[in-house]
């Protein structure tokens, strides 16, 4: 038999089924291998006892012929999850030792289908980042490495811990965030599959909010089918999320391998951006000839708003991140620095607790919601959000699929931008769009560039059709028959 | 220079984040990189277009009128303090605001 953290969670499920090895089993050897991976600083903390615990009752509900969809199914948790009992810190020195005495509902939507958690995933701090760089716990290092060279390199983020997690094989799948593509980008660097599923999928209650109107939960894990399985769990309606919305989950599972014939899929040329490099361009038009080889109808779209996408992102999520995070005061849970002036208190505790980047977008976001500037930054990128909606709509209405590069570039190297912080906003040029517009968004891993960094494709669907997004991701991943994986040089 | 150190410091005071005045200099220059950066959307015509804060239309669902019994409910003061840097009988303590 093979190594067990070798087989993908589809594989588990089914020989946990069969009884073929135990979730004790699993659970132990996922552990052992976290355990020995310090050096990739993926998990802010392990739970091995609560882990544990979980495989045996998960062992327990086998035997007795009683096993829910995740039975036994070890995961990662992004640390932005809300988990009852076990510290939640969003990455940020403020809330770390925040001991939530709730669960967050997409976590406890995975612990009902039976899902085991190994621990608490590393990300950028609040989910602001895109190298999980600005994380108070340590960057996370992706596990692949340029060829020939012991450069660190970023995992992605915000949701790098998972990302990194997943590509090492040190959970079977992860829970992540996308805002403005934090499943998508990591995962795109780390040669995974992560989707960001249609806003309102996914309850965000006992997320810890960064933009509210951009915020959604996924998951992040080794293939397509993988990612099917969780998703199905992790969505669905919640009374306590006003934002979720009330309609049926499908069996996505069922839909992959169903083919792209007859699909029409849209190229967008604006997102062919100056400065990508040609390996990107060939792999994004070898995509396109692999949807027509299956039968995909390819059409040329045109969505010339695509180069505001980003600076109204800019706008958008930290003026909601202003207001989200205005909570941190130092009175109601996590840092506080006394000063005998309640003023000086909560600006000395924010100024400690939170790291540069979440300081500049704090006030990024005050500065365009403040008076006199309204109108000028804030309403005004509201109304461009409206017409970039209206303009993805329109094209959505032509074609059932969008497919462009994930990423404009391969993983970069550990403090390569953090001294721009443009430099680094500009990762997200390709996934942004759909948070902006609501809309589902997939990246698929679908080759190595000259340097041996895998890269992904990005497909992007119609609100609440993930099911054509899945299609769509299983041809791309049959014909990309992307294999390879980074060598073991953490352990 | 979009923004200036005077904008940047009473900025930092609405936002509640005291400033070193070694961080003073970056950050007004961080963020003025970043604002000049954003002017670009003043070219995009939004006449008569609405502004849009949601991407899902609906209108608030409304609930049963009774008490919620489950996390979201009452009578859990000790849960809501738990985290708290500094409580006395379920109340957050901080300091005196009122002289």
């Amino acid at each position: 038999m093979s190594v067990l953290t070798d087989l993908k969670l589809a594989e588990l499920r089914d020989g946990l089924a069969k009884k073929e090895f135990s979730a004790r089993d699993v659970t132990n050897a996922y552990l052992g291998r976290a355990e020995s991976a310090g050096a990739l600083n993926a998990f802010i903390r392990l739970t091995p006892e609560h882990a544990r615990q979980q495989a045996e009752a998960s062992d327990a509900r086998i035997a007795k012929g009683e096993a829910r969809p995740l039975e036994g199914i070890p995961l990662g948790i992004k640390d932005l999850f809300c988990t009852e009992g076990t510290q939640t810190t969003a990455g940020s020195h403020i809330l770390e030792g925040f001991t939530p005495t709730y669960e967050s509902t997409v976590s406890q939507n995975l612990f009902d289908d039976g899902a085991v958690m190994l621990g608490k995933l590393n990300l950028d701090e609040f989910a602001m980042g895109s190298s999980n760089e600005t994380s108070y716990f340590g960057p996370v290092v992706n596990p692949w490495r340029r060829q020939g060279e012991d450069t660190k390199l970023t995992p992605g983020g915000s949701s790098g811990g998972s990302s990194a997690a997943v590509a090492a094989h040190l959970c079977a799948g992860a829970t992540a965030t996308d805002t403005g593509g934090s499943i998508r980008q990591p995962a795109s660097v780390t040669g995974t599959v992560g989707i960001k599923p249609t806003y309102g999928r996914c309850s965000r209650w006992g997320i810890v909010a960064f933009a509210s109107s951009l915020d959604q939960a996924g998951p992040i894990a080794r293939d397509v089918r993988d990612t099917a399985i969780l998703m199905r769990s992790m969505a669905g309606h919640d009374p306590k999320d006003s934002t979720s919305i009330d309609c049926p989950v499908p069996d996505y599972e069922a839909v992959l391998g169903q083919g792209v014939k007859g699909l029409k899929i849209g190229v967008p040329k604006e997102y062919r951006v100056d400065g990508m490099p040609a390996e990107i361009e060939t792999l994004w038009q070898q995509g396109i000839d692999w949807m027509k080889d299956q039968g995909a109808e390819i059409v040329d779209v045109s969505l010339p708003l695509t180069k505001y996408a980003l600076p109204v992102y800019y706008i958008v999520a930290p003026a909601e991140a202003s207001s989200n995070l205005a909570r941190y005061d130092g009175v109601k849970y996590g840092l506080r620095i006394e000063d005998d002036n309640i003023h000086e208190m909560y600006a000395r505790t924010r100024a400690e607790g939170f790291g540069n980047e979440v300081q500049r977008r704090i006030m990024i976001g005050t500065y365009v919601l403040s008076a006199g500037y309204y109108d000028a930054y804030y309403l005004r990128a509201q109304k461009v959000r409206k017409k970039i909606f209206d303009e993805m709509t329109a094209v959505l209405n032509q074609v059932d699929l969008l497919l462009t590069p994930s990423t404009p570039s391969a993983a970069f190297g550990l403090g390569e931008k953090t001294a721009d912080p443009l430099s680094m906003y500009l990762n997200d040029i390709f996934t942004v769009t759909a948070n902006l517009a609501g809309l589902p968004g997939i990246s698929v891993p679908a080759g190595l560039d000259g340097q041996g960094l895998p890269l992904g494709l990005q497909l992007i669907g119609r609100p609440f059709d993930e099911e054509t997004v899945f299609r769509g991701a299983s041809a791309l991943e049959e014909a990309a028959n992307f294999s390879a994986r980074p060598d073991e040089w953490w352990s | 220079m979009s923004i200036d150190r005077d904008t940047v410091l009473k900025v930092a005071n609405l936002a509640r984040i005291k400033l070193d005045d070694a961080r003073v200099e970056p950050m007004t220059k961080e963020l003025s990189t970043i604002l000049d950066w954003i002017e670009q959307l003043q070219e995009v015509d939004v006449t008569g277009v609405e502004a849009m804060a949601s991407t899902v239309e609906v209108s608030l669902p409304m609930r049963e009128d009774v008490l919620a019994t489950d996390k979201t409910g009452g009578g859990r003061a000790e849960e809501v303090v738990a985290n708290a840097p500094k409580t006395e009988d379920h109340f957050f303590v901080v300091p005196k605001v009122v002289e």
